[in-house]
């Protein structure tokens, strides 16, 4: 497990150093990002503006500070805003997290039992159901889907609100985790708590729906396989019921690619939901990346690299340890 | 055999289970009768793919789609069991009838521990609380023979060996005390010893429990060894029925007839000059259809024109039956004829060290140790001593036996001559050359001399290419010269199949012609040694005789010596000069093929020989049965002094304390045992 550790944290460094190497090498000057043309015509100007970022200083020693700061927890200043980068992801990051969250909920919801019974029931109606739910949800391009959502729901129905994560007359409430859910359950303001939610409603299906995709399709592939190993055929023979060879035998089993998929599932939702939020107006990390991105902030693309990849070295891990509880054959190390 | 008054268990009329696929229906069981009474023993034998388990699974209604049942009754204590509901059926299965299947490793679910498995199979039928069929379990495992059940049942499969599964299957299979069970091929996949053990419970459970027992195998010996009726199936019907006494002594049928004959007998006197078994000619038929007539026709050696007509099943005899037009008045079939052995090639029949003094494979001290992963950071690491100090010398057109049970390190032994391993030490030595540490390049000429076949021909043959570029590819390898189109022609036809075969992918053929065509590819480059490990074990009987009389043939012709591996002795015993027993990466004893059965000196030499089951009631009864105890432990911590010396009925405290050496005993005998021939 130590050693594990050990590993997961040279990852997390290794994928930082990739990532400073190419943004320090693609074309592209923060310079010309954040000055204007008049300003960066003026080369005393831009001497500062070097000056104050740090940007004059040779590579490796940029890199270096970046490090130290990695290990008391400073990402520094970001360009763009001004501010300590840390204090930015915490502002857009419980946006996200929500978001994801709802997502994933959701997609687990939908596409466990829909994968189980689309394979207990295989080539019926609810099978068919279940492929096309999953060909669409993992091919239907994200931003077509969002719009489409959107101008179904919002425009011409009027069912679901707008954009954003509240209504625009609405008072967002005490921050307290930033989650907007739980902030309004806590405090009982309940009206704005029905706001947060509706608003949820659209951007998280959006997401959800690549992941439902996968999420039901690996279920059924995994409850089919299981459902025909000769174990599955022994318990039959032991004369147990339908609904006990299925939950208690194929189940168990068909989990443990799930769980891996799961995982990894998770952890692309948290970092790729830059294009539902684009559309959706979402205050949250995916935004807040591709601003990063076009302003060429190099603090704040470091340190949303550093997340990201801690992030899925971190799912991995707790998938690793789920395996070891769901699999006795897995050696325990 | 007087028919009991009582009405059967099981009567099973006129069954046709079909699959009803896209193609056509496949009739894979077509008409079978039988019945069968309370507390008998009934064996089902017959070829792979003659309907044995169809038969078995639509007893259960365990059936896979799309099979149906579309004719016939099974009547099981007066219920129509094609008839049930399936409710109706659940309550029958593992209740009255139990069922356990050919292989254990799968058998049993891995995220489940023992106890929940082998409970939960009681409590289903609401005949036990979980508490009393948890301390039942125990009492099971412990009547199966299952060592510490008590810590067992908190276990998790794969801690198990397939025989220590076998065992808590057959404990699952008697949790409720069933009326009948039915095991199919239970011992196919275990070794000989395992088998032996497994059989002896299966018999002992019969006797003192009544529990009829249906018991499915492809091995006649196995059948003669625990029932006391035989049928024989063979393409979809019941071909022959009746006592094992007279079936296997006097069959009645050609296809019984055939079975007995291709498969060597440890019991049968050795001829080293003729070592071709009797074969019927050709494959299985296909049963999307069926032939016309006998269904036997194509293959029988005694086909006449009224075989034109289906033969009905007809008695040959006051407890048995046939469906034979030639044997319908009672008589029977003649023996086969004695070959007449081919006019010896310039290869000396019984070769031995004065002939060539050199020995073509010469192996010394050779080791192979693998290091597995660490328990945890701390531990030491782990050393499995596959190999561990052999000595051997082959000498040129012999055939040299490698037996031993499994994990014994007979593939390993294999695979270190062939150069795939790298020797941990010794040396190993080919026509003089060491190649102990030879490296690729230097292997290059003599992989053209040395040549490896495989138990399983399917997985080493490329699906994606034709048979003609599977041998067409060696002789390009190896830059050999001639017509390429002509050899691959020269070599099919050598291997018994047609020119035409070149243009077909390997999956068009059955698992006897694969077997030819990786034969074929081994071949190619014209190699004086050929390393066949375990070539007809996934075969069944009559296949298995035609490879080995191909090989036989192709060492006569080419003068080939043959590295033989085999866990079925009788093969190892007809086949082979000289045979090596290995236990536990060890050499235990080496004998030429006649002595070693007759007068076996190491003490696991005389428990394999005891354990091979023998296709005749009468011996089977009357043979010496040396107890063996429990399976070989781990190649990780071998035991101290005798490895053998844990399962050794005549150990002693001489044997813990030094390792016995291979020393030569009577008549050129090789043994490590430091009491030979006590036992
Ligand atoms: N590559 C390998 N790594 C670790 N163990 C191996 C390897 N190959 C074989 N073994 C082990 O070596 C032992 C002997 O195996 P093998 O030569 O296959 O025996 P056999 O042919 O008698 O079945 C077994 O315990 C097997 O698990
Ligand atoms: S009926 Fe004819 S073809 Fe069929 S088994 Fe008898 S002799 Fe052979
Ligand atoms: S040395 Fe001892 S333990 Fe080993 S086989 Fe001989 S008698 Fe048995
Ligand atoms: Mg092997």
């Amino acid at each position: 497990m130590a050693s594990r550790l050990v590993t997961a944290c040279i990852m997390v460094v290794l994928a930082s150093f990739v990532v400073f190497l190419i943004a320090n090498t693609v074309p592209g000057d923060p310079v010309l990002a954040q000055l204007g043309d008049l300003a960066a015509a003026n080369p005393a100007v831009v001497a500062a503006f070097r000056h104050r970022w740090g940007l004059d200083l040779p590579l490796w020693e940029r890199y270096w500070i970046f490090l130290e700061g990695l290990t008391r927890g400073d990402f520094g200043e970001s360009i763009a805003s001004h501010r300590p980068v840390m204090q930015d992801i915490a502002e857009y990051g419980p946006a996200t997290v929500e978001l994801a969250s709802v997502a994933f909920v959701l997609s687990l919801a939908l596409g466990l039992p829909l994968g189980i019974l689309a394979a207990v029931r295989r080539d019926s109606w609810i099978d068919n159901l279940a492929r096309m739910i999953s060909l669409v949800g993992v091919s239907a391009p994200t931003f077509w889907l969002a719009f489409v959502m959107l101008a179904v729901f919002y425009g011409a129905l009027d069912w679901a609100p707008g954009p954003g994560r509240l209504d625009v007359a609405a008072f967002p409430p005490e921050r307290l985790t930033g989650l907007l859910l739980l902030d309004t359950a806590w405090l009982g303001d309940w009206a704005t708590f029905r706001d947060a939610a509706a608003h949820l409603v659209l951007p998280a299906v959006v997401l959800a729906s690549s992941t439902l995709g996968l999420i039901t399709r690996t279920t059924r592939a995994a409850m089919l396989d299981a459902l025909s190993q000769d174990y599955v055929r022994v318990a039959r023979a032991k004369g147990l019921l339908a609904r006990t060879i299925v939950t208690g035998h194929a189940l168990p089993n068909a989990m443990l690619p799930v769980v891996t998929l799961g995982g990894l599932a998770y952890a692309n939702l948290l970092a790729g939901a830059v294009m539902t939020e684009t559309v959706f107006s979402w205050p949250g990390l995916g935004r807040y990346t591709f601003r990063s991105a076009v302003a060429i902030d190099f603090p704040a693309i470091m340190a949303i690299t550093v997340i990201v990849a801690a992030l899925f070295v971190l799912v991995n891990l707790l998938v690793d340890m789920s395996y070891a509880l769901l699999d006795p054959r897995t050696v325990k190390t | 055999m007087p028919e009991p008054a009582e009405h059967p268990l099981l009567a099973v009329r006129d069954l046709r289970t079909w699959f009803l696929a896209d193609s056509g229906p496949i009739r894979a069981v077509d008409g079978v009768s039988f019945t069968l009474h309370a507390g008998e023993t009934l064996g089902i034998v017959g070829e792979s793919g003659s309907g044995k388990s169809v038969l078995a699974k639509s007893i259960m209604r365990l059936l896979d789609e799309p099979a149906r049942i579309v004719g016939g009754d099974i009547m099981f204590r007066g219920r129509h069991l094609n008839q049930l509901g399936d409710a109706e059926i659940r309550q029958i299965r593992g209740r009255e009838i139990a069922m356990v299947f050919q292989d254990p490793m799968t058998s049993l679910n891995p995220v489940l521990r023992i106890a929940r498995q082998l409970v939960e199979a009681m409590t289903a039928h609401g005949r036990f609380t979980v508490a009393a069929a948890r301390k039942r379990s125990i009492d099971l495992l412990r009547r199966m023979g299952v060592a510490a059940p008590d810590r067992a049942v908190r276990a998790y499969p794969h801690h198990f060996s397939g025989g220590m599964r076998q065992r808590v299957m057959l404990a699952m299979g008697f949790s409720n005390e069933p009326a009948l069970l039915i095991a199919d091929e239970p011992t196919t996949a275990l070794d000989v010893t395992i088998q032996a053990q497994i059989l002896d419970l299966l018999r002992d459970l019969n006797a003192s429990l009544g529990t009829a027992v249906i018991l499915i195998s492809h091995d006649l010996g196995v059948i003669a060894n625990v029932c006391s009726r035989v049928l024989v199936m063979y393409a979809g019907e019941v071909v022959e029925e009746g006592a094992p006494e007279d079936l296997l002594s006097d069959p009645r049928h050609p296809y019984t007839w055939a079975l007995l004959h291709a498969a060597p007998r440890i019991d049968a006197p050795l001829d080293a000059s003729e070592r071709r078994l009797a074969t019927i000619e050709g494959q299985p038929p296909d049963p999307r259809a069926w032939p016309a007539g006998c269904r036997f026709r194509a293959r029988c050696p005694f086909a006449e024109a009224r075989c034109a007509e289906p033969p009905p099943l007809s008695a040959t005899g006051p407890t048995r039956a046939a469906r034979c037009w030639i044997t319908q008045d009672g008589s029977s079939l003649p023996p086969p004829p004695r070959r007449t052995a081919a006019p010896a090639a310039a290869a000396p029949s019984a070769p031995s060290a004065a002939d060539s003094p050199v020995p073509m494979l010469r192996l010394a001290g050779v080791t192979k140790h693998f290091a597995l992963a660490r328990e945890s950071l701390f531990a030491p690491p782990r050393m499995l001593r596959a190999v561990d100090g052999v000595d051997l010398d082959v000498f040129k057109g012999e055939t040299v036996g490698l037996v031993g049970e499994s994990g014994c390190g007979k593939s390993t032994l294999a695979r270190l001559i062939a150069r795939l391993h790298a020797p941990t030490s010794g040396t190993i030595a080919f026509d003089g050359q060491d190649i102990t540490t030879a490296s690729i390049a230097e292997m290059r000429p003599l992989r053209r001399r040395m040549q490896m076949i495989f138990q399983d021909p399917f997985a080493s043959l490329n699906p994606r290419m034709t048979v003609g570029d599977i041998l067409a590819g060696p002789i390009a390898l190896h830059g050999l010269a001639g017509d390429p189109a002509l050899r691959v022609a020269e070599l099919l036809d050598l291997v018994g199949l047609a020119p035409a075969h070149a243009a077909r992918y390997p999956h068009e053929f059955s698992g006897g012609q694969r077997q030819r065509i990786s034969i074929a590819r081994a071949l190619a480059v014209g190699p004086e040694l050929i390393l066949a490990d375990e070539p007809v074990s996934a075969l069944d009987v009559n296949i298995q005789a035609q490879i080995i009389n191909l090989m036989v043939d192709l060492q006569e012709r080419l003068g080939l010596t043959y590295l033989f591996i085999a866990h079925d002795l009788a093969v190892v015993r007809h086949v082979c000069d000289r045979i090596v027993v290995l236990y536990l990466g060890r050499v235990m004893e080496i004998a030429r093929a006649g002595d070693l059965f007759a007068r076996p000196l190491h003490p696991y030499t005389a428990a394999l020989i005891a354990a091979a089951p023998v296709p005749d009631p009468r011996i089977e009864r009357s043979r010496r049965r040396v107890p063996m105890l429990g399976e070989p432990p781990s190649a990780i911590a071998p035991p101290s002094g005798c490895r053998f010396r844990t399962r050794c009925p005549i150990a002693a405290p001489l044997c813990a304390a030094e390792v016995p050496l291979l020393r030569p005993g009577a008549d050129g005998q090789f043994v490590a045992c430091h009491f030979p021939g006590a036992l």
